[in-house]
């Protein structure tokens, strides 16, 4: 048995902290320490991108990293999209242009598509479709998906800075 | 997928993990980016008592160029290649490279370091690394070597590699004015390893006559392979399409692939042969000729 390791991750701006296995995957510690199960494990085997969450301003597939690599590091899930009870533009998007038929890609897709625009505000249709290359969708044929994403640029144009985390 | 269990050590100096490497041997992997060593861990192929998170470890990420070389540091991501103002400019089949390899979260994580220390002949960079000359710097419990890429692969997932050593720096020789290189790949989906791929980089004189030429091949053998003879066939030419032509055919005889999910032998010999001669016309083309 390895010895456990203290981690502490801030998720959505509150800290989470929890003595582990060092072999605890990422995703396990957010979705079942920290109470959050919107982030999904889909392949577990770093293809579809159901599980990827903004690591310190980057988007990394949580089932590929150890809770432990993440210490001392601050997470947005999908959970922490929404502001004051109002659904992100991205959100908001993926509703108004049917991005989303099971779903189970969706939180992946969100966060993607969140640290695609915060580069670049003006996406074209096939820097949508570079930027959410890691994320497999088996639904859609990802049309509304790429129009979700150009309806979220166009509202966060009007709208302004949506006081989230940065993307580096 | 839960890997085996393991003790991880997070050392915050290069001669600590080294002293722990050493100690515990090859029981000890080092943890760079993790895009290969933990999915190889959930599937059992790897079963190390010990991890090694070299991640923070300072000062071992930067691209510059200084003393005669482009240095990329070890654990440097391949997204940072991807974003890099001098990899854009001066070295665009090191971003042909690294914007084929899985995708945009893998690139946030995976290093070239971790691309070339894995061994994998199905990885990108060694084919590029080989076209361009490569050496890759190790620190290890003897001190730094210095291993040319030529010799760095050995077989199927081993290198020339100890197992207490670090990759630090990879360091590619300054290209001489009219040089130009590309990397082009074959996959059957984004992110999916090549069916094959291909790194040329020339060097042309003023008379259009190549006086350099590197080229490397993916996933055609148990280790990416430096294809000699095709290089031996440009040099003292001008790169037009009889030469050109000659190069592809000697690559496609020196790849070595096997028959897999991916395709039958002929038709990836087929698709070197295409791809080297593809990567040299745009070799030639960034060369300025």
């Amino acid at each position: 048995m390895a010895a456990k390791q203290f981690v502490q991750i801030k998720v959505n701006g509150r800290n989470r902290e929890a003595l582990v296995e060092p072999r605890m995957l990422l995703v396990h510690f957010i979705r079942s320490i920290s109470g959050l199960t919107g982030t999904h494990i889909g392949c577990d085997t770093t293809h579809c991108g159901a599980c990827t969450v903004l690591l310190d301003g980057k988007t990394v597939k949580s089932c590929t990293m150890f809770a432990v690599q993440a210490d001392g590091s601050e997470i947005l899930t999908v959970e922490g999209l929404m502001k004051d009870s109002k659904l992100h533009p991205l959100q908001e998007g993926f509703k108004e242009e049917h991005g989303l038929q099971c779903g189970f890609c969706t939180p992946g897709m969100l966060i993607s598509s969140y640290a695609l625009l915060q580069k670049n505000g003006h996406p074209s249709e096939e820097e949508i479709r570079w930027g959410i290359s890691g994320n497999l969708c088996r639904c859609t044929g990802y049309q509304n998906i790429v129009k979700a994403v150009q309806y979220a640029a166009g509202k966060m144009e009007q709208g302004g800075k949506d006081g989230l985390p940065n993307v580096r | 997928m839960i890997p085996p269990a393991f003790e991880y050590i997070r050392p915050k100096t290069l001669p600590e993990a080294i002293a722990f490497l050493q100690q515990h041997g090859s029981d000890a992997k080092i943890l760079s980016g993790g895009q290969s060593l933990i999915p190889l861990m959930k599937f059992r192929l790897a079963r190390p008592s010990y991890l090694v998170d070299i991640n923070r470890i300072a000062g071992l990420s930067y691209i510059k160029e200084e003393g005669g070389y482009l240095k990329i540091g070890g654990l440097t991501r391949e997204a940072d290649l991807e974003n890099s103002p001098l990899i854009r400019s001066k070295y665009p089949i090191i971003l042909d490279t690294a914007r084929v390899i899985a995708d945009p979260q893998v690139r946030n994580m995976a290093t070239l370091a971790g691309n070339l220390a894995h061994g994998d002949p199905a990885n990108d960079h060694p084919a590029t690394m080989l076209a361009l000359g490569a050496q890759v710097l190790a620190a290890g419990s003897q001190g730094e070597r210095v291993l040319p890429i030529e010799s760095f692969f050995v077989t199927l997932f081993t290198t020339e590699l100890q197992p207490d050593e670090i990759v630090i720096e990879i360091r590619i020789p300054l290209p001489s004015p009219q040089s130009g290189g590309a990397y082009l790949k074959l996959e059957r989906k984004v992110g999916d390893f090549a069916t094959a791929g291909v790194a040329t980089q020339v060097t042309l004189g003023e008379d259009g006559i190549c006086q350099k030429a590197g080229i490397g091949l993916t996933n055609v053998g148990a280790t990416p392979i430096k294809a000699v003879r095709a290089e031996g066939a440009l040099l003292g030419r001008k790169l037009d399409e009889a030469a050109i032509a000659q190069a592809a055919e000697l690559a496609a005889c020196e790849a070595q692939p096997s028959s897999d999910l991916r395709g039958p032998e002929e038709y990836k010999r087929g698709l070197v042969k295409e791809l080297t001669r593809r990567a040299l016309i745009r070799a030639r083309e960034r060369a300025g000729n």
